[in-house]
């Protein structure tokens, strides 16, 4: 293909990417280097009977002045990435400095609104991907060993967590453990607690955002995995079996090996999506307990009348430094793999 | 005779030797996978047929503190409304609360969304499985990279420029957004799926004295359809199932379902009616099932079609 044909096939997908993905990202790091306007403050002499009194406010018409002048707010420079609300290097090295004990300084440092968020997320997102991959597999076979009739039923069963949106999905799952809900309610009969509730237990919110997460993601993986199973050599397996391999080895040895490549992808797929938790942590309402990277931000543009632009930008940059490194293993095998197969 | 009953005897026992055989005993292993199986068929499929069945309740049944079983035969729905089945959930949230709007508006903001991205995608994943030039595959490596972009930072991005240039808060924006970030995983889709068709096809075309734009649009589009249908489901399901854009991106009345459906629950929760939220959560589902249904088969081959999950 010529370069000029080339050029007008990819015109219209490449102007869309670079309009409304590139350019965000540019924008989001002009955003993070800003800081909202400080509100302009007059001072205004009151002269009463009793004398004169002097009181500060807010000069509203000046603020907005310079709100119009100037949106993105003033220079602030790495400012925001270093404040108590992102990175808190001076609050990290106070902890340090102040606590005897791991115990304390973690305690400390989870006090902090980006590491709190950032240690869900990573929790999240290895805590389901190994289940994900596990448990799919797992359900893989035991619907490869099916009769042929009940396959078609199976499949359309399990695709349903996938297929409907995150938050319909966890909605549904909480109102169903939910403290008036099937599961919650009858686990407080049963316990006769009445304050065993997610809404009341950090680590019960945790546990049920990870089992969402799971029941939401094993589709994939599933069908994946399904898929791969069907075309495992069947040579190979009949000369594993000849050479009196048992059912375990035959998995270990023939059809884990011949799967590897869908491991590596599914996981590709599960980091990605799994760092970027967000609507269940919406639709459980748990903020209070689990925040994730993609949550802070949203609460910064929600900010009521006030978005934080450059605080949500500060955030922004540095989960998109996460992803870059989730992604670079697999940026540097593919760019290999692609060299070699080019130098042949 | 006696022979006959004889070898009909020794018959019998050989097929007898010869099934035990083909057919093994059940061993606990096999036992243990299938009752997983199932396991998983519950927990994958309970939920929603529960909460189906709930949503003809009132919501002292549905959520009932005293006695799960309550949902189950609508004690508090018979002693409210007089039948063990009430619609008022769905009456409150497509009458009183008209969600009949947010679902136009996804029905507006999908359809546009899937004709636009399939057609920039089409364009693209050929150009990209024709060319050899090692720019083909960067432009492949970056869509990648921006594939794994949580959407909410790019969020942050669009809204003080479209809010600028005053173009917040309307579908057009909302659907050109989508389109874009639908972008990456269609590329690769689409790439992958042209990939399989042979190159000769189109290049014998142009051999003939066709353009490249003519061989692509006489030899290649018609061929194309099960692939762009495959791709076609996978914008679909993304563009219906977003939250992070569509509730940041667009004003109150032009609201598109699910951000109705998150904020029903702001609302309800006051009013004490969380049944419109479930009403509306059934609403949003049954359009999926229904294609769940009919392109099971375009889903399945979607997802192993070994490029990227939308």
């Amino acid at each position: 293909m010529k370069h000029k044909t080339f050029f007008w096939f990819i015109l219209p997908t490449l102007s869309a990417m670079i309009l409304f993905i590139a350019l965000p990202i540019i924008s989001v790091i002009i955003q993070s280097l800003h800081v909202e306007h400080e509100q302009v403050l007059i001072t205004v002499e009151n002269c009463g009977p009793f004398g004169c009194t002097e009181s500060v406010a807010v000069d509203q018409e000046a603020t907005e002045a310079l709100l119009e002048e100037a949106p993105l707010g003033r220079f602030n420079g790495l400012g925001t990435y270093t404040n108590r609300a992102h990175l808190a290097f001076a609050e990290l090295g106070e902890a340090w400095r102040g606590t005897d004990t791991w115990a304390a300084f973690w305690d400390r440092v989870m006090s902090l609104p980006f590491y709190a968020a950032l240690a869900f997320t990573l929790t999240y997102t290895f805590v389901v991907t190994p289940f994900v991959l596990v448990l799919g597999l797992a359900i893989a076979v035991g619907v490869n060993n099916l009769p042929k009739m009940f396959k078609g039923v199976t499949i359309f069963l399990s695709l349903l967590p996938m297929m409907v949106p995150p938050v319909v999905g966890s909605l549904i799952l909480l109102w169903m453990v939910d403290a008036e809900g099937i599961i919650g309610a009858t686990i407080q009969n049963i316990f006769n607690d009445p304050n065993l509730s997610i809404r009341a237990s950090g680590p019960l919110m945790w546990i049920m955002l990870i089992v969402y997460g799971i029941w939401s993601s094993i589709p994939f993986s599933f069908i994946v995995f399904y898929a791969g199973l069907q075309t495992v050599p069947e040579d190979t397996m009949e000369a594993a079996t000849i050479d009196g391999a048992s059912k375990w080895q035959r998995m270990r040895h023939v059809v884990v090996p011949h799967l590897m490549p869908l491991v590596v992808f599914i996981s590709l797929i599960q980091l990605m999506d799994n760092f970027r938790v967000f609507e269940p942590i919406i639709s459980f309402q748990a903020g209070a307990f689990a925040q994730s990277l993609s949550t802070i931000i949203y609460n910064d543009l929600r900010e009521a009348g006030n978005p934080l632009y450059g605080s949500a930008g500060a955030t922004s940059m540095l989960t998109i430094l996460g992803v870059v490194i989730l992604l670079s293993p697999v940026l540097v095998r593919t760019y290999r793999d692609f060299t070699r197969k080019s130098s042949h | 005779m006696a022979t006959n009953a004889q070898s009909a005897a020794a018959s019998t026992v050989v097929n007898g030797v010869a099934s035990a055989k083909a057919k093994p005993r059940i061993t606990p292993l096999q036992a243990f996978s299938v009752g997983f199986v199932i396991l998983w068929l519950i927990l994958a499929a309970f939920p929603f047929f529960w909460t189906l069945w709930g949503s003809f309740k009132v919501q002292s049944d549905f959520f009932s503190r005293a006695d799960w079983r309550n949902a189950l035969y609508g004690v508090n729905t018979i002693r409210e409304t007089g039948g063990a089945f009430t619609l008022q959930a769905y009456t409150g949230a497509w009458v009183q609360e008209e969600f009949w709007r947010p679902v136009l508006n996804t029905m507006i903001v999908v359809f546009f969304t899937v004709i636009i991205s399939l057609t920039f995608g089409t364009l693209g994943g050929y150009a990209l499985a024709r060319s050899g030039f090692r720019y083909a595959f960067w432009l492949l490596m970056l869509a990648l990279v921006f594939r794994a972009m949580p959407h909410i930072t790019l969020v942050s991005g669009y809204l003080l420029p479209f809010f600028e240039w005053n173009i917040w808060g309307i579908l057009p924006t909302t659907i050109i957004v989508l389109v874009a970030i639908n972008q990456p995983f269609t590329l690769w889709m689409l790439h992958s799926f042209f990939l399989n068709i042979p190159k000769d096809m189109d290049e014998s075309a142009m051999v003939d004295g066709c353009t490249r734009f003519q061989a692509f649009r006489y030899v290649i589009i018609p061929v194309m359809w099960p692939g762009v249908i495959t791709t076609g489901l996978f914008s679909f399901l993304l563009a219906y199932n977003d939250f992070a854009v569509t509730a940041m991106l667009l004003s109150s009345e032009n609201q598109t379902m699910i951000p109705a459906v998150v904020s029903f629950l702001g609302t309800t929760q006051e009013a004490g009616n969380v049944m419109f939220a479930v009403a509306a959560v059934v609403s949003a589902t049954a359009p999926l099932f229904v294609l769940v249904l009919f392109f099971q088969r375009q889903i399945v081959s979607g997802l192993t079609a070994g490029a990227v999950k939308g």
